[in-house]
């Protein structure tokens, strides 16, 4: 449904992606994932038709990007990342405005419905500029899938939702994606390990990984990392810590008393850990596992790439 | 076409809420109407010294001029104001040819200033009560229809230069800076140069209305004119929303 090849795109003499290369099938939901300035925006537009690329192909639903731009367009739902939108109108003549330019038979009763599924319904008749930036997020994300697109492009779309609707629109999305295609960014690993069925890591333009969310965390959680926390000062502790066998790295929480370990296997080590702090003398207050932010996953996927270039193509 | 229109519809409906367009409307009605009303005044008072009676030309006259400073007016926001919202994105990533995104908004403005223009219309039936055998339907109709002409053309650079710009008000003053030159300024080097004057006589934006249209003489030549104009403002406003897209 998403062929993409070779693509690449520079601004002036700055090349924002490089050789992206990549596909996604109808019925799934693929993860884009990427620190800031990784590129996730600037492909997801090249694949909107709203900017061309500077080389390579991409298709969507069959179609050229940039040869038949209409005809992706036209199968194609987007949210862009900054959800723009029209404050002086209401949130019904806005979609109605766009069922129009998509040219939906009985656009009434198509905005009611979507509004229904993103749970704006009591809101048809407010302006925009009234609403809170998650209702407004809640709209974008109704003006994209208003025409039951083949293809969903969403760029970051949970960003600025409460918890619930966090939940709603991922179910929303987990939802749409069983038969249709949807590509989408985010910044948050456990998101897209919730709905996604295939993540594709990228980093200053090109791609660094790219597996299932499960596989990607048993290849790179090569080692675990803990979080401890005692009463008092974690100092001592740390430089105790520092000495132990398999703990590549100890350094401070972000919170008083909590101290980070890095460890060097995947062993359980749990227990030793436990004894070394009680047996210092040292009150524990709490020892658990955390899960791999997408900072480590990075960090990782930068230093060691050769370790774990097995997860690359 | 439809999407012509959809473009077209929500920006003529944008209009009524705007305070810029009830400034430009109330600015337009109001000193065509005082001017009207004077031109009547007098001619009552002179009647015995010019045995002609007024005609149309009272209030397509001044309207045309007051196009000067409500195009760029309306105009200014249609394509900049979506650059700058980023709405843009939205346009430029739905279903939609550049062109009918540029000829949409032109039409919205042009259909505005055409409704201001019906409204107007208020006066020469005024005038046609006043006068004995009525008005000259000729001069009436020629004199509206060079009116739509030159808001078409002047709509049509507008739309193009607020393409051009993210800012509405640079887009106001450029456009405004440019019909002034073309309306007045360019006259200048037509009286002053000995040969070549021909050419900026002909790209004068003003005699093909006052020596004209607004006597009651259509002429093919300012009718091409204008639509040239007008279709140079279109196709300006589709290369540069095409050029942002390269950006
Ligand atoms: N319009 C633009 N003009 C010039 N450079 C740009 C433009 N848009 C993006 N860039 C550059 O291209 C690179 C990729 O940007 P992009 O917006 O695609 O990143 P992203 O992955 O979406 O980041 P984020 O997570 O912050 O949204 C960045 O270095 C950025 O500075
Ligand atoms: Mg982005």
């Amino acid at each position: 449904m998403i062929r993409v090849e070779g693509l690449t795109k520079d601004y002036g003499s700055r090349r924002a992606i490089n050789a992206l290369t990549f596909e996604a099938q109808q019925g799934e939901v693929l993860g884009f994932l990427g620190p800031n300035g990784a590129g996730k925006t600037t492909t997801m537009r090249i694949l909107t038709g709203y900017m061309p690329a500077t080389s390579g192909t991409a298709t969507v639903a069959g179609y050229d990007v940039m040869d038949e731009s209409l005809e992706v367009r036209r199968r194609v739902g987007y949210l862009p990342e900054t959800v723009p939108l029209y404050t002086d109108m209401t949130v019904f003549d806005y979609l109605k405005f766009m069922a129009n330019l998509r040219h939906l038979p009985d656009p009434d009763d198509r905005v009611d419905e979507t509004l229904e599924l993103v749970g704006l319904l009591d809101r048809a008749e407010g302006y925009i500029g009234k609403l809170s930036k998650g209702m407004r997020q809640r709209v974008g994300l109704a003006q994209a899938l208003l025409h039951r697109p083949e293809v969903l492009i969403l760029d970051e779309p949970t960003i600025g939702l409460d918890p619930g609707q966090v939940v709603e629109v991922r179910n929303l999305i987990r939802d749409v994606g069983r038969e249709r295609t949807v590509l989408l960014s985010t910044h948050i690993l456990s998101e897209a390990q919730q709905i996604c069925d295939r993540v594709l890591i990228i980093n200053k333009g090109e791609i660094v990984a790219e597996d299932t969310p499960g596989n990607l965390q048993l290849g790179l959680e090569g080692a675990a990392r803990l979080l401890l926390r005692i009463k008092g000062d974690t100092a001592p502790l740390l430089e105790k810590l520092g000495k132990l066998d398999g703990i590549q790295s100890a350094k401070p929480g972000a919170a008083l008393g909590e101290i980070e370990l890095q460890l060097a296997t995947k062993e359980e080590m749990r227990p030793e850990i436990a004894r070394a702090v009680v047996s210092g003398g040292f009150d524990l207050l709490e020892l658990r596992q955390v899960g791999m932010s997408l900072e480590d996953i990075f960090l990782q996927l930068t230093r060691d790439n050769s370790a774990n270039g097995k997860s690359k193509e | 076409m439809r999407n012509i229109w959809t473009i077209a519809s929500r920006e003529y409906k944008h209009y009524f809420i705007s305070p810029i367009a009830y400034v430009v409307a109330f600015m337009f009605l109001a000193t065509v109407g005082i001017i009207f009303a004077l031109t009547i005044l007098n001619a009552n008072q002179s009647a015995l010294y010019y045995p002609s009676a007024p005609d149309a030309s009272s209030v397509t006259g001044p309207m045309a001029f007051l196009l000067l400073l409500a195009s760029p007016a309306l105009t200014m926001r249609l394509l900049a104001d979506e650059q700058r919202m980023g709405t843009m994105e939205l346009l430029l990533t739905a279903p939609l040819r550049d062109w009918e995104l540029v000829l949409g908004k032109w039409l919205g403005a042009f259909l505005f200033i055409a409704s201001l223009a019906g409204a107007s219309l208020i006066f020469p039936l005024i005038l046609n009560f006043l006068i004995d055998p009525g008005i000259d339907k000729g001069i009436l109709f020629a004199g509206y229809l060079g009116v739509l002409l030159v808001a078409a053309s002047m709509l049509g650079l507008g739309v193009g230069i607020s393409a051009m710009f993210s800012n509405q008000v640079a887009a106001f003053f450029v456009s405004l800076v440019i019909f002034v030159v073309m309306w007045w300024l360019i006259g200048v080097p037509a009286s002053l140069l000995p040969n070549g004057g021909e050419v900026f006589r002909y790209l004068d934006m003003a005699s093909h209305f006052y020596e004209t249209m607004i006597r009651g003489v259509i002429t093919l030549a300012d009718i091409v004119y204008y639509l040239s104009l007008t279709a140079l403002g279109l196709f300006t406003g589709t290369i540069a929303v095409e050029i942002r897209r390269w950006r």
